[in-house]
């Protein structure tokens, strides 16, 4: 469920980075605090082992078909959820770099659908709740099924929310969560489950490694739900107030630039049914994309220049052919430049 | 199941990251804030402009060509990956059927359009992405972040991760091919081998970052990490960031697709 840079808009990308990082400082500043050195290693460690895990694949009880671990909420029940949030924002980063899941951009919303909710949301107000009190291996089983669902099931609609209101799909926002949240419901309960094998097995055999690390979770969470609470509170409204500042902006930039290069080029006895095409476009394309509703086909007037449209789009076509030839011209140059350099 | 074939080499794609070609040399900070700005520039595009994406090749063109980099395996990677992008994709040319155009009397509807424009954009940053790493060797990447004031614990547990990553995955294929060895068919990959196998390879990784921590104490670590600066920021970094960020603002602003398809139109005709 990895979100990819082309479903994104500048806003919302530039919006969900904005939170992940400024939650990436808040958890590095809290480690700073208190953090027991060990740390460090562990950390880093813990990380890989993410990455091993996933390409361990087991096969899924009732399909058949095989599957493997996401890993967000073990870490969190192993390092708590400051230390935690740290190791799956890189998780995120080199998955982002080496392997081209997600992109740059999008991965500030990958950050924030994978690491905000099991750490932040699914860990505090759910397991870390029902496991205060007793921790028994059903208690932990409860415990680690239900945030894991919650969080994926959070974290699924964040990629729905995120895509939908970047205006790129033209899936109506019903059918675009009927896919969605099934898929991660089945997802969850099975990673919920694994979840809940790996903690009691661990803590069969290694208990320290459970529970001793809750110690050096206890000292850097520093117990207080509320701060966490409070912290997301502002986040949401910093996130908010970006997401309305570039909304604002961004219809005016997009207009100005349609204009521009429409509005000039043209010659003036074409001028009225380009404008019109130009209205078109821009009634399409201006109103805010962020928030734009799928076009219902209502708007038919168009077929009635049918030459116009050619040439235009005919126009677009050559141009484009066009310039990728010569940007495949200037590849092949610079190999060619770069093999005479090497001879030489 | 060999590890880089499994990993789709992602240590090849570290090696390449230590050539030494004009894109290398280039401070990371720099590559880092081109990339991602040009990035933003591609997603700032509307879904119906398919052709004013086309400029917007030659970012990762030159990435790839001046930094020496084998088109096959950037172009592999981009195709095996995600196809999440794609199956949101599809669901366009169903759902948004109003033609837009007509070309050669073939009714062109919004929803292709899109759908295209969202494969342009991921083939675009995509390419970016795996050719910044590419180009640049990942010490140098978190060097970088380091010096974009990114938080310090998490650029070194950044290093962390990356430098063990490389141990874990040997080890846990060396677990996987004992356990192959030993059962037949799909025994073995069950849920409840599954979670023992991945509980004792996580006591492995702790017991492991406990062994790293004991060695890192007696070599003299006291719980601060130096980082080496190599890079300091040349004329042609800035040369290379202001004339790229100065590229894509006119790709973005002036159409020159059309200006160029409409002359050349104009000479056919």
């Amino acid at each position: 469920m990895h979100m990819a840079d082309a479903l994104l808009s500048p806003a919302v990308g530039g919006a969900m980075w904005a939170g992940s990082l400024g939650t990436l400082i808040y958890c590095a500043k809290k480690l700073r605090e208190k953090m027991d050195e060990k740390m460090i290693p562990l950390m880093g460690v813990l990380g890989a082992f993410i990455f091993a895990g996933q390409m361990i694949n087991f096969t899924i009880p009732v399909t058949g078909s095989s599957g493997h671990i996401g890993g967000g909420m073990i870490l969190t029940i192993l390092l708590g959820p400051y230390a935690a949030f740290l190791v799956i924002a890189s998780v995120l980063v080199i998955q982002a770099l080496f392997f081209a899941d997600g992109g740059l951009l999008a991965l500030g919303a990958n950050i924030w659908n994978m690491g905000i909710y099991p750490a932040f949301i699914a860990y505090p107000l759910i397991y870390k709740a029902i496991v205060k009190k007793n921790a028994s291996n059903k208690a932990i089983t409860i415990a680690s099924v239900l945030s894991v669902v919650i969080g994926l099931q959070l974290g699924a609609l964040s990629v729905v929310l995120e895509t939908k209101s970047s205006g790129i799909t033209e899936l109506p926002l019903g059918t675009f969560l009927l896919l969605m949240q099934p898929i991660h419901l089945a997802i969850g309960l099975i990673e919920g489950f694994v979840t809940a094998g790996i903690v009691i097995y661990v803590r069969s055999l290694r208990p320290d490694i459970v529970d001793d690390l809750e110690g050096v979770k206890a000292l850097s969470t520093g117990g207080s739900l509320k701060k966490v609470i409070i912290a997301l509170g502002i986040l949401a409204v910093i996130t908010g107030g970006a997401f309305s500042w570039f909304a604002s902006t961004h219809p005016d930039g997009l207009e100005w630039s349609i204009e521009k290069i429409y509005g000039k080029s043209e010659v003036p006895e074409r001028q009225n049914p380009i404008s019109g095409i130009l209205k078109e476009i821009q009634k399409k394309t201006a109103i805010l994309p962020d928030y734009s509703l799928p076009s219902t086909s209502k708007e038919e007037e168009k077929p009635s220049w049918p030459a116009v449209d050619t040439v235009t789009s005919l126009s677009g076509l050559l141009g484009g052919i066009m310039v990728l030839v010569v940007v495949v011209i200037f590849g092949i140059g610079m190999r060619v430049l770069r093999k005479k350099m090497r001879k030489t | 199941m060999t590890f880089d074939s499994k990993y789709f080499n992602i240590g090849y794609l570290d090696s390449l990251s230590y050539k030494d070609t004009f894109v290398h040399r280039l401070d990371p900070r720099v590559k880092l804030l081109v990339s991602f700005v040009f990035i933003l520039f591609v997603v700032s595009f509307p879904k119906y402009d398919l052709s004013g994406l086309m400029p917007f090749f030659i970012y990762p063109v030159f990435l790839l060509t001046a930094g020496d980099i084998p088109l096959r395996v950037i172009a592999k990677k981009v195709i095996f990956v995600s196809p999440f992008a794609l199956f949101i994709g599809i669901f366009n040319p169903l759902f948004d059927t109003s033609v837009l155009l007509t070309l050669f009397g073939i009714p062109i509807t919004g929803g292709w359009i899109s759908f295209l424009s969202i494969i342009v954009k991921f083939i675009l940053t995509v390419s970016t992405a795996l050719l910044l790493v590419a180009a640049t060797s990942f010490v140098g990447l978190c060097e970088g972040l380091e010096r974009l004031k990114l938080p310090k614990v998490f650029v070194i547990q950044l290093l962390f991760l990356y430098r063990y990553l490389f141990v874990l995955l040997e080890e846990t294929f060396r677990m996987l091919r004992a356990r192959d060895a030993r059962s037949f068919g799909k025994r073995g990959s069950d849920i409840k081998t599954f979670i023992r196998f991945i509980s004792v390879l996580l006591i492995r990784t702790v017991e492991r970052a406990e062994r790293i921590y004991q060695a890192m104490l007696s070599r003299g670590f006291r719980g601060e990490i130096r980082m080496l600066r190599r890079h300091t920021l040349r004329v042609q970094d800035f040369l290379f960031a202001l004339f790229s960020v100065s590229l894509f603002y006119v790709f973005r602003h002036y159409n020159i697709v059309n200006i160029l398809g409409e002359t050349l139109g104009r000479t056919l005709r």
